[in-house]
């Protein structure tokens, strides 16, 4: 008995620090000043890396604002595809509905650096590369999965009889579909559009086969600085990267109904 | 929208979907301020003939007729019919206020007009007092009245029901089923009900349309058919009568002599012929007596017998076949096995002319 909670006891404690370890270590090492090899916690404590990182013409805010645009656009255009497509699906009988869901998959199941390298030689051609559109386009193709999924979840969880209903007090299709359909669906469709968003904002390998060296986004400024030994840097840039997640976090558990998720990918 | 009650017609209409046929030539016509219902087990097409009406199915052939004008290739928006879903179908995003004033709302009525209208409504089913609330604060009797004011607003030509009590327990059922009928009376409405339950049919209809693998078996007054039934299906189907064999033997006018289990009765004819016959006696037609009585009467055993409080229910064997009969006074209970004498006063049996 006594055996049993002290084995329950450990299990918990390792598990807490597998989880919380690397953030609270991310968390010194964004306030450390100095902090050498032998010391087991931070010599000095400051601030005065997140005084680099926030300087209005540094590094890491041309990176934010990089990376928050990019993320922004790719978030519209996977919109702008996965709105109409996914009420295709969910409504319509279309043929190959499966077939269809399951192409968005592909740029998952091929190997990225394979798929990345010749996007980048192709969108070089275009003139694509070292640009936003380009690394917007890319996070786009990687969005889509999600964006497509969640949204087509979204719309076959509302209930066919409201639109009925609705066409039935004399709405057209359109006035249905945005009076009824849409603020129905718009949970999960703001999930898939936050989900794409984190996605983008997270993004690495594509911005980088796309982007380097004229695009420099969080990601990219996170690899550099702690690639160049620079830990402060690297777990500023972490934290600003984790803040979002965590919101989504939130939001899921609190408006996402259980209906929508039950039928995502179906 | 025009206003008044409007009739409701279809001329052979026809719904498949692919090689299904849902609804197989039906016509009927439905008279303006009446209340018709269809009447029918699960999967005889009632509910796409309801659907046929407010045009949320399209119809593969035939023509539908609304206040005398073909509707047939029209869209649900476009015509002056409401529905109140089985599922009442209200908008969860909105509040009971916004719900019922839907529709003139997309009619493109100012909205404190719409609201207006749609509080009229709401006072007319009872729901003063819950604007505010949204559709999942309310019972499910509230909600079907949400439904009923929101299908109301708009004054429809035709109101529809889909299964309206169904989801309603079994004390609020009698109350919302004559809530309907005396709303219908009131404000001279042209109602189409859907039902599987022929008591409840009976109890509201001017007209019930029984329905029975995507075709009408009958059409008539409540009376009509519970009396007169045309055929087997609506004679078992509406008040469980037992449908025999008998022997016509003599036919005089529109009357006819037939002779059943060694009883000989005279019913109205309905265009029999001489010879074999079919004929549907009610339960509570058929009296059962211990001692052989004055009347001519069959001998039988009681197979099963049962207590509901207001009548007994047994199954009787005898030279007629296995009879069901329902017995009016339950303090005179015959065990089962006991020998009986079965009688027919004369009412509530009918040549069936099939």
């Amino acid at each position: 008995m006594k055996l049993g909670w002290i084995i329950r006891g450990v299990l918990l404690g390792a598990l807490a620090v597998a989880v919380f370890g690397p953030l609270v270590n991310m968390l010194l090492w964004a306030v450390a000043e100095r902090w050498y090899f032998p010391a087991k916690l931070p010599i000095e404590y400051g601030f005065s890396y997140w005084e680099r990182v926030f300087r209005p013409r540094g590094n890491a805010m041309e990176s934010l604002f990089n990376s928050v645009v990019i993320a922004g656009g790719t978030v519209a255009l996977c919109l702008a595809v996965a709105l109409p497509a996914g009420y295709a699906l969910a409504r319509l009988r279309l043929p190959l509905r499966s077939l269809i869901l399951l192409a968005f998959l592909l740029p998952q199941a091929v190997p990225n650096l394979a798929v990345y390298i010749n996007v980048a030689r192709i969108f070089y051609s275009l003139g694509l590369n070292g640009t936003i559109a380009g690394v917007v386009l890319v996070h786009t193709v990687h969005g889509l999965l999600f964006a497509v999924w969640i949204t087509t979840a979204a719309f076959a969880a509302v209930d066919r009889e409201l639109e009925q209903a609705a066409r039935n007090m004399g709405a057209g299709p359109l006035r249905t579909f945005f009076t009824v359909t849409l603020p129905l669906a718009a949970p999960g469709i703001l999930a898939s559009a936050i989900f794409v968003f984190l996605e983008s904002l997270d993004e690495f390998t594509g911005t980088y086969f796309v982007g380097v060296p004229d695009v420099m986004t969080l990601p990219l400024l996170l690899y550099n600085a702690s690639a160049g030994g620079n830990y402060q840097i690297a777990s500023i840039t972490a934290l600003i990267l984790l803040i979002p997640s965590i919101g989504f976090m939130l939001f899921v558990e609190r408006f996402l109904r259980a209906d929508v998720l039950a039928k995502m990918g179906g | 929208m025009a206003g008044g009650p409007a009739s409701v017609e279809f001329r052979a209409v026809v719904k498949r979907y692919g090689a299904v046929t849902a609804v197989d030539g039906v016509s009927f016509t439905i008279e303006p301020g009446t209340l018709a219902t269809l009447l029918g087990p699960s999967g005889c097409g009632k509910t796409t003939t309801l659907r046929l009406i407010a045009g949320l199915e399209l119809a593969t052939e035939g023509q539908i007729l609304i206040g005398g004008r073909d509707v047939t290739r029209r869209a649900a928006a476009e015509r002056d019919v409401s529905m109140v879903f089985q599922s009442y179908a209200l908008f969860p995003h909105m509040t009971v206020l916004e719900n019922a004033a839907y529709g003139p709302i997309v009619d493109g009525t100012p909205r404190k007009e719409a609201h207006a209208m749609a509080r009229a409504k709401l006072e007319l089913v009872g729901l003063s007092g819950f604007e505010a609330r949204m559709p999942s604060e309310l019972s499910g009797g509230q909600q079907q009245r949400v439904a009923v004011a929101r299908a109301l607003v708009l004054e429809p030509q035709v109101l529809l029901f889909d299964e309206p009590l169904s989801n309603l327990d079994a004390k609020l059922r009698r109350r919302v089923r004559e809530d309907i009928r005396e709303l219908q009376r009131r404000l001279n409405l042209t109602v189409v009900y859907v039902t599987h339950d022929q008591q409840e049919a009976l109890a509201v209809s001017d007209r019930v349309i029984v329905m029975s693998n995507a075709r009408i078996a009958q059409a008539g007054s409540p009376r009509d058919l519970y009396e007169r039934p045309a055929n087997r299906f609506v004679a078992d189907f509406i008040g469980d009568a037992n449908v025999v064999a008998a022997e016509l033997i003599e036919v005089s006018g529109d009357r006819a002599k037939v002779v059943l289990g060694g009883i000989a009765l005279e019913l109205e004819r309905r265009g029999a012929r001489p010879g074999p016959v079919t004929v549907a006696i009610r339960p509570e037609a058929l009296l059962l007596s211990a001692d052989r009585p004055a009347a001519p009467a069959a001998p039988g055993r009681i197979g099963k017998a049962a207590y509901l409080g207001t009548h007994m229910e047994y199954t009787v064997t005898s030279a007629l076949g296995e009879l069901f009969v329902i017995d009016r006074m339950p303090s005179r209970a015959f065990a089962a096995g006991a020998e009986v004498w079965i009688s027919l006063p004369g009412t509530g049996v009918a040549i069936v002319p099939e």
